[in-house]
């Protein structure tokens, strides 16, 4: 098990303890984080559960396929350190992982 | 209230009864007799990715299960949307009547044209928007008539949808009928619907769009960059050399985007709820819940029942061998009602786990770019209306539209208590 914690763009903050092996997004979801929508159930088909990730942590993450890349270009505003969600596998490397959201999910 | 076409069995013997082959999903008649669901629902059973071969639209792969359509969706270069290749509708019209808008093209051309419309819908933005969809419905709401039948499609779903559709274009308010028309007359199959009288005079009438919106462009080109989608259009980079054809393509794309579908969705959500009293029992005890409420009616609707793709080479879906050149035809209506992923998708339930997983705005880089004012304007309405009104009686049978491109009401009559 691994704590995150997700940040909204109101600067509320959830720390939840997600399970190794499954998505960011499915962490946030499964805790009831509001502000992730994750409208495909993480296909990285709808660039809805869209993230700002430190740059400490960006090491640890895994990296972005082409489609992922390709969402996030259509996301409203992207940052260099915008991913999705749902292609972040959780593991024990991101024990303490801090990330932030958007003013909204499109 | 039931009525034939209505009711749950319509048309379900003939579904499940006549052989596989002669089984087109394409019969728009299905369509306006709401038989369709039937049809799709033996296909998912019997033959998720069917083979279709007719004189309309020649040859074509129906795709039926939600998997299979999520797979074609995000697949793009596999499958094509360009509007060289066919684009995004069933048939595959002369070259000169082919729209060139980017819902109908491929990267990268598609990118950087969606990329010069979507800041209107970015979430600063819909929070200002906000307010004067608030002001409008609730106007619209106030001048309903008290115990008297009228038809909610007109009075309701076309008035808000026309009026937001102004605003986003900042068209002209009086003139706002002729943007509910150049949007039927966009999708109409003239040979079938009768709208107009033929292809030719299709594109004749959607000629007098684009003259109009021209006069629109030459205004705003020449003024500073305002927050308007013409203005948008004229000022970007990407889109400011676009020529004539691709210019009236976009334009019906933010039309019909704007206008067909939420204008569908609020009036297929009256009816729903009138379908499913216990529905508005909970919704009544729990507005809340009308935030997972429309996703759901968003899904129940499907106000755009379909999306054509093109395969650029030999793949296999569903276990069937596709060529490359076939089309491909993705059922949104029927991905939403498989049951391997949405529980019980024949009933509307207002309180669904995970309303949002549903296909109705397509999944990958065509993905609804309106997804979220649709969202908007269809909670906007369920929050005044709940303010205002008990219950909102239908009085009578649905006319659905005559069409396999757009899941439409045209007539829905209803009546307010007093």
């Amino acid at each position: 098990m691994t704590q995150v914690t997700f940040i909204e763009f109101s600067g509320k903050a959830h720390t939840v303890t997600a399970e190794n092996g499954l998505s960011l997004m499915r962490a946030a979801i499964d805790n009831n984080v509001p502000g992730i929508d994750a409208d495909c159930g993480g296909n990285c088909a709808c660039a809805t559960c869209h993230v700002y990730i430190a740059e400490q942590w960006q090491g640890r993450l895994g990296s972005q396929s082409d489609m992922e890349t390709a969402m996030l270009d259509f996301a409203a505003e992207t940052k260099p350190n915008s991913r999705l969600a749902c292609q972040i596998e959780v593991t024990p490397a991101l024990d303490g992982l801090v990330v932030t959201m958007p003013d909204g999910q499109h | 209230m039931e009525y034939p076409y209505e009711t749950r069995s319509y048309g379900r013997k003939e579904a499940f009864e006549i052989p596989l082959d002669e089984i087109d999903v394409s019969n728009a008649y299905w369509f306006q007799t709401n038989a369709i669901l039937h049809f799709f629902e033996r296909l998912r059973r019997d033959d998720p990715v069917h083979l279709t071969v007719n004189e309309r639209y020649d040859r074509f792969w129906n795709v039926t299960k939600y998997k299979d359509i999520m797979h074609v969706d995000t697949n793009h270069g596999i499958f094509s949307s360009d509007w060289t290749q066919g684009g995004i509708s069933l048939a595959n019209l002369p070259m000169d009547q082919r729209l060139q808008m980017f819902i109908a093209m491929d990267q990268p051309k598609h990118d950087v044209q969606r990329k010069a419309v979507s800041p209107i819908v970015a979430p600063g933005n819909l929070a200002t928007m906000e307010k004067t969809i608030r002001e409008r419905t609730c106007r619209v709401l106030d001048s309903l008539p008290r115990d008297e039948t009228f038809n909610w499609v007109e009075k309701v779903s076309i008035e808000l949808t026309t009026m937001m559709l102004a605003t986003l274009f900042d068209f002209p308010m009086e003139d706002r009928k002729l943007l509910t028309w150049w949007s039927d007359v966009a999708t109409s199959i003239p040979e079938l619907d009768k709208l107009v009288e033929s292809p030719e005079a299709r594109m004749a009438e959607l000629g007098k769009m684009l003259a109009y919106f021209t006069r629109l462009w030459n205004e705003r080109v020449n003024a500073p960059p305002a927050n308007d989608l013409v203005s948008m259009l004229a000022h970007n980079p990407a889109t400011r050399n676009m020529g004539p054809m691709e210019y009236m393509g976009n334009l019906v794309l933010l039309i019909v985007g704007g206008n067909d579908t939420t204008r569908n969705s609020m009036t297929g959500a009256v009816l729903a709820l009138s379908q499913f009293p216990a529905e508005w029992e909970k919704l009544r005890a729990n507005p809340k819940l009308i935030d997972s409420m429309v996703p759901e009616i968003i899904r129940w609707q499907t106000p755009l029942p379909m999306m054509r793709r093109t395969a650029l080479m030999d793949t296999e879906l569903g276990g069937k061998k596709i060529l490359k050149g076939d089309k491909v035809v993705m059922w949104y209506l029927s991905g939403n009602r498989d049951d391997e992923v949405i529980q019980n998708p024949n009933d509307f339930i207002i309180d669904r786990a995970r309303p949002r997983e549903h296909l109705s705005f397509g999944f990958g880089i065509h993905r609804c770019v309106g997804n979220r004012l649709a969202e908007l304007q269809i909670k906007i309405l369920w929050e005044e209306i709940l303010k205002r009104f008990d219950k909102i009686e239908v009085m009578g049978e649905p006319k659905r539209l005559l069409s396999t491109f757009v899941r439409g009401i045209t007539y829905l009559p209803v009546r307010l208590p007093s």
